[in-house]
């Protein structure tokens, strides 16, 4: 009786956390453009720009939540299917520039015409489209991950080995991107934005309504998560987190599990991508760092893995101490993040949401892999080959 | 070939080594259907490694392995072979921790497996009167929501048995189900399987002499990846190589 009672508090604090998130959405432009600027109550842009941020921080930790937290996937390489979305945005807010560039081409954005070429590449044909960039800032990042996830599921890859080629595989992206003739800007990457759709973005309505899109699109990432996590194939995935050679011996395909999952992630890390680009401006090679992408398993490990709302309540605190750090104390925040991370580790397993709550989350084994330790023991169903007793 | 046709499971000449330790060495062992059996043999004797072979987790070097005597299992995964019907039990208890004893029979439940299907699957009356009827028989009805994590060794071992009944597997492979277990709770393990090897064709793995004897089946034993001898019980513990190797010492 008693997880069902706690099953149904959590759907309660759900329920909680997308109210609060909708009254974000309303109250943060409200008191950006209604109230005066002369009121202490007004919120300058600064801080929607802000706000706007972490709210794409948060969809990106949220998705880097449902691969690590419940299916054991540990991604060091999100940032690649962030920044792809990125790109995406960013050829389409390219093209929208059109004869206002520095060179006035009509079509072809500022460096390509710094670079001589006499035309758009291929891949940048439908740029101009919103409709078209808003298909494939879910397919660009979908297929890659598809791509990447059926050949390394396939094959068994897990655990720390898994990592490091998600890892390596955002480190040769970023390398590919700094080339100028890839064809997105060298290391200069894609900026002077003017508009969207028609609206400029240096307009304070137009940023108001990102932001409110930003965390409408968090709330709808957040659903969906919910949604996977408590059907009965969220059951099996956290089967597959916990034992999945024993998964496998109960008959389920354990790699196509990781795959959906996997590439649903990717999708949603791409959706916080492209808002991300129209509401800083820029996206250069640089997102694609190793970095970045750790940075983010950090704010998830921070908040709570695998409760999809400390993955929030984590990017937005993390990101919050990180604009405070940097402007007062620049030179400390890597040493303060790296404090963080091992307080955490150590202390703290289930993160900040743990803290409050730690009895009304299922347990999980707190290795950062996800997978038991009995594996590897006699008897279990690891590798354990070369035993027959 | 004859006797491939009659069987349920049909090992024949199956080797497997590793690093040039031969685990298993042209081991043959016929199954028949509805039949109970006992593998014993000592530590090494290659019984981890057979049930590895059986389930697809290790592939043989050589040698044929046939389920219902036409179905080759050495071409197939653990997935595939798991949905022909051959359900294993570890020795470690392997249950999901972080899920509810429904949970995991529900898990384990004779079911469309494919992640799309799962996706919207919602489990129906008759599924939710299996997990009644299984509760009752591996006798967990009060910890019907409790974590796996907060059952006892004994009850975890049980757990996984219902999971196995769950599959509704044809053959169950059972990898010392006693091991762990007060001697109250062997016993009641063996009346379980017992019951189970009415309707199901079984083969247990045990170390446990006295709960080999309780079941009172035929008995093979193994001995450096290779059947020494075979019979009852008491047969073969008259047997002198299988006193020398084993039992005497």
């Amino acid at each position: 009786m008693l997880s069902r009672y706690l099953l149904k508090k959590l759907d309660i604090s759900a329920m909680w956390f997308l109210a609060v998130l909708a009254a974000i959405a309303l109250l943060v432009p409200a008191l950006n453009l209604l109230v005066p600027e002369t009121s202490a109550f007004h919120l300058s842009t600064y801080w929607v720009v802000l706000l706007g941020k972490y709210a794409c921080y948060a969809l990106l930790a949220l998705s880097v939540d449902l691969v690590w937290g419940y299916a054991g996937i540990l991604s060091l390489g999100h940032g690649a299917f962030f920044a792809l979305g990125g790109y995406v945005m960013g050829m389409y807010l390219m093209r929208q520039i059109g004869s206002r560039g520095v060179y006035g081409d009509p079509i072809l954005p500022d460096f390509m015409v710094f670079l001589n070429w006499p035309e758009l590449p291929w891949f940048w044909l439908g740029s101009d489209v919103f409709a078209f960039t808003l298909i494939m800032i879910l397919f660009v990042p979908g297929l890659l991950a598809f791509a990447f996830g059926w050949f390394a599921f396939r094959s068994r890859v897990t655990g720390v080995y898994l990592s490091i080629i998600t890892q390596a595989l955002t480190y040769a992206l970023m390398l590919a991107f700094f080339r100028n003739n890839m064809g997105f800007g060298g290391n200069n990457g894609l900026t002077d934005f003017k508009d969207i759709l028609g609206f400029s973005l240096q307009d304070d309505g137009t940023r108001a309504a990102l932001f409110s899109i930003s965390i409408v699109m968090l709330m709808l990432g957040f659903i969906i998560c919910r949604a996977i996590i408590t059907s009965q194939f969220g059951k099996a995935l956290i089967a597959v987190r916990d034992a999945e050679s024993r998964v496998r011996f109960l008959g389920y395909k354990a790699e196509s599990y990781k795959l959906f999952v996997w590439t649903v992630s990717a999708m949603m890390a791409g959706v916080a991508g492209a808002l991300y680009v129209p509401q800083v401006g820029i996206i250069n090679p640089s997102e694609f760092a190793p970095a970045n992408s750790i940075e983010t398993v950090i704010w998830v490990a921070v908040g709570g893995r695998g409760t999809l709302i400390g993955a929030v309540i984590g990017a937005v605190s993390v990101n919050f101490a990180k604009t405070w750090f940097t402007a007062a104390l620049p030179e400390l925040w890597l040493f303060a993040l790296g404090t963080l991370f091992i307080v955490v580790t150590i202390f703290m397993p289930k993160g900040i949401l743990g803290l409050f709550a730690g009895h009304k989350i299922k347990p999980f084994n707190l290795s950062i892999f996800g997978k038991k330790s009995v594996d590897a023991e006699d008897g279990g169903v690891g590798d354990n080959n070369a035993k027959s007793s | 070939m004859q006797k491939a046709h009659n069987s349920i499971l049909y090992l024949d000449g199956v080797s497997v080594s590793f690093d040039g330790f031969k685990a298993l060495n042209s081991l043959s062992l016929i199954i028949e259907p509805g039949e109970m059996r006992a593998i014993i043999g000592p530590n090494g004797a290659g019984k981890t490694t057979m049930m590895d072979v059986i389930t697809g987790k290790t592939k043989p070097d050589v040698g044929d392995i046939l389920l219902n005597g036409s179905i080759d299992l050495t071409k197939k995964d653990e997935t595939d072979i798991a949905q022909l019907g051959i359900g294993r039990k570890f020795q470690k208890p392997t249950v999901f921790e972080s899920h509810t004893v429904q949970d995991n029979l529900e898990l384990a439940l004779k079911n469309d497996r494919r992640a799309f299907k799962m996706l919207f699957a919602k489990l129906d009356a008759s599924q939710y009167e299996r997990i009644d009827e299984l509760l009752e028989t591996i006798r967990l009805k009060d910890q019907r929501y409790e974590l796996a994590a907060n059952l006892s060794h004994g009850q975890k071992q049980w757990l996984e048995i219902g999971m196995l009944l769950a599959q509704e597997p044809k053959l169950l492979l059972v990898d010392e189900p006693a091991a762990g277990m007060t001697d109250a709770e062997t016993h009641e393990t063996a009346i379980l399987l017992k019951e189970i090897a009415k309707t199901k064709s079984v083969v247990v793995v045990e170390h446990d002499m006295v709960f080999v004897r309780e079941l009172g089946v035929k008995v093979s034993v193994l001995h450096e990846g290779s059947i020494l001898a075979e019979g009852s019980m008491d047969d073969v513990s008259k047997n002198e190589r299988v006193i020398e190797v084993y039992l005497g010492r």
